[in-house]
């Protein structure tokens, strides 16, 4: 009889480990607590540095696993563990029984209402890098103009800020940053797009050359400096004030459209899971590995692992590699039980 | 605008703010700018609400200002306000209310400094032994005098004699509020309604008809800046400060802007003149500046005091236009009598920005 793995999170991290696992000849089980399976990246539009369609990415992914357990709209309930064995109570009212707990509940998106100052929910022409994905996606949104003039995009909105709480960088809002404004130039070529930002990390495969290109092919400005208010003038257009750092002077630029680049932060359920399972977790709310080299997923209890973006912010490539990790960790695991 | 957006962020700042027994604090420079501002609070809070508000001649100066200028170390600012406390302790007060929006960011931060470096607050309370022998209890609320009439609002509403429309259209009149730096800005917590989009002077606006501008340069600096104006050599940036507020509210047509702050009402009155000197532009209607009142004497026209025995006739800018809208009768011939009913004398009336 195959093992059963419960992989709690049906974002990429967990349907690629399930992927692996099923492989390894396991009885993966997916608890998931949306309606579909894929999380954020089944929200995204295109993904940076192929610009793949993410519903096709997301729907390769799901395809490869068509015969693993899925349960949608459920989450945890509560957890019963014996000497060598977890026995988790669902939601559905199922119990499931297993050795092993795969955690890949993911991040969660910074509320970008909690940086006043940049008017997120108060001016009408304030939006988050995930609002524009969706916009992207075809779901109308009515703050997003009919031509813009011009647009901005602050980087770092809740990433590597004390005052927010969150001091990690994100690592994946710089580049969705320069990809979402070359997008943007493409549908609005008459606009002038500027980019704030106080470090620009760009590490990834291809990502130096989309920020060449941004300058390059698309004219995007590249300014230095944070925002530090946003107004809304007598016709709705965004004022916005900044320092850039490099030519040393203030700045106010009027804007039709402002887009916030919100970092990631743990996901809202990880004090919860952890309480269940008794994990450890970082100062900065992600899950705590057991050490951050060479046991990334592994967590401080026996029999549970970790994948993906639950223990701090990773890019898709990252997630991937490190849900195929931990299913040869988990294969490892069993063989020596 | 999303209004929705700013309730929830108002929603997320509320002070907790006792409804009596408190000890008032007059500010340094107040009085002198615009007289009948402190008085109309202690008429409002005594007279008009039935209040418990206490205040005594032994209180000096917070420090604040000379603080705010380099010119004073915080440790010496400390001991005067340990001295502050003490009155309010030997008066047997426990709710500290100042008047002056600098004193209340300096009491603001000394008690969150003392929070955090608990010998400090102990090395004061040394010095303030040593130097007057007096012991003190740090308050258990402190609240700017406008967090007061915030909270009181609706009880001034209900006393109204004057709202906040035009009786003749039954439009609100827009009114800019103008908050002062030291109020939220430092510790946005303190702050009803937090620092970026303050509802103290807002709630009253909406409380009493009005309806609030919101505009661009709405949290910039009035122009005061005890750095700007008090070094002789900045005061361009001053009055640059004020040009750049009074061009960005210009669009929407402002009938008053209201503050809460002693130096905010003084220079957005003042160099309305001197923009006028400079540029021959006025902001008002028909070559009229947009009146600019204190909260309290804005509360003193909502519940019917005679505009001349709030110190109305004292603003550079004609406060006509706004008492005609408000539906305020007054008598133009008084406006320069005392409140003994003697002359008081005419100021020279300038040409550049209209005036009576």
């Amino acid at each position: 009889m195959k093992q059963n793995v419960v992989i709690i999170g049906g974002g990429i991290a967990g349907m690629e480990a399930a992927n692996q696992l099923q492989l390894l000849g396991y009885n993966p089980i997916i608890v998931e607590q949306e309606s579909a399976l894929g999380g954020h990246v089944a929200q995204w539009h295109k993904l940076f540095p192929d610009m793949s369609v993410a519903r096709d990415v997301v729907g390769r992914m799901s395809k490869s696993i068509a015969s693993t357990n899925v349960f949608l709209d459920t989450r945890v309930v509560s957890v019963k563990s014996s000497r060598s064995h977890y026995t988790l109570s669902l939601s559905n009212g199922v119990d499931v029984t297993t050795r092993v707990v795969l955690i890949a509940t993911g991040f969660g998106l910074f509320d970008a209402r909690k940086k006043e100052e940049y008017g997120y929910g108060v001016y009408d022409r304030v939006i988050t890098n995930g609002d524009l994905e969706q916009w992207m996606n075809g779901c109308a949104d009515s703050r997003i103009p009919e031509s813009p003039r011009s647009l901005g995009f602050v980087h770092c909105v809740g990433s590597r800020d004390l005052k927010a709480g969150n001091n990690q960088c994100s690592k994946v809002c710089c580049m969705t940053a320069v990809k979402q404004a070359i997008e943007m130039k493409e549908l609005f070529p008459d606009s002038e797009l500027y980019c704030f930002y106080m470090d620009l990390r760009l590490f990834g495969k291809k990502y130096e050359d989309f920020y060449i290109n941004a300058q390059r092919d698309f004219g995007v400005h590249f300014v230095r400096g944070r925002v530090s208010e946003v107004g809304e003038d007598i016709d709705g257009r965004l004022c916005v004030k900044a320092e850039d750092t490099l030519l040393g002077k203030p700045l106010k630029i009027h804007l039709d459209l402002l887009v916030l680049m919100a970092g990631m932060v743990c996901h809202p359920q990880t004090s919860k899971v952890a309480e269940m399972l008794r994990l450890d977790v970082g100062n900065d709310g992600f899950f705590k590995s057991r050490d951050n080299l060479a046991n990334i997923q592994e967590s401080n209890q026996d029999g549970v692992f970790y994948a993906g973006a639950c223990t701090g912010a990773k890019t898709i490539p990252e997630t991937l590699a490190e849900a195929r990790a931990v299913a040869l960790r988990i294969h490892s695991y069993f063989n020596n039980l | 605008m999303i209004y929705e957006g700013k309730k929830r962020i108002w929603s997320e700042y509320q002070k907790d703010i006792p409804d009596d027994h408190w000890y008032y604090v007059r500010s340094c420079i107040r009085q002198n700018f615009f007289p009948a501002s402190e008085r109309m609070f202690t008429e409002i809070t005594r007279n008009v609400l039935g209040k418990d508000l206490y205040e005594t001649p032994h209180h000096t100066t917070c420090g604040g200002i000379a603080y705010h200028c380099d010119t004073l170390p915080q440790e010496t600012a400390m001991t005067i306000v340990a001295r502050q406390f003490a009155l309010m302790t030997e008066a047997g007060y426990e709710n500290y209310v100042p008047s002056c929006i600098t004193s209340f960011g300096n009491y603001a931060e000394i008690l969150e400094t003392w929070e955090e470096f608990p010998e400090l607050e102990a090395k004061i309370r040394e010095n303030l032994w040593k130097a007057c022998r007096r012991e003190f209890q740090k308050p258990k609320y402190l609240a700017h005098s406008s967090d007061l009439i915030f909270h009181w609002r609706d009880a001034i509403a209900a006393k109204a004699k004057h709202l906040l429309v035009n009786p003749h259209t039954g439009a609100p009149l827009r009114i800019v509020e103008h908050i002062g730096c030291h109020y939220a800005k430092m510790f946005p917590s303190k702050g009803e309604g937090g620092a970026e989009y303050p509802y103290v002077l807002a709630g009253m606006i909406e409380s009493w008809g009005g309806e609030v501008v919101d505009y661009p340069e709405r949290r910039h600096c009035c122009g005061y800046g005890f750095r700007q104006y008090h070094v002789k050599a900045n005061r361009g940036y001053s009055i640059s400060n004020t040009y750049k507020k009074f061009e960005s509210m210009e669009p929407y047509h402002p009938d008053a802007i209201i503050t809460n702050c002693p130096g905010c009402p003084y220079f957005l009155d003042r160099w309305q003149y001197v923009i006028a000197e400079q540029t021959g532009k006025t902001y008002g209607e028909n070559g009229f500046g947009i009146p600019v009142l204190t909260y309290e004497e804005l509360a003193g026209l909502v519940l019917g005091y005679d505009p001349w025995n709030l110190g109305l006739q004292l603003h550079q800018v004609a406060v006509e236009p706004l008492l005609d809208k408000m539906g305020v009768d007054y008598d133009p011939d008084a406006k320069y009598l005392g409140v003994n009913r003697e002359d008081i004398m005419r100021p020279e009336l300038p040409k550049s920005i209209r005036c009576y």
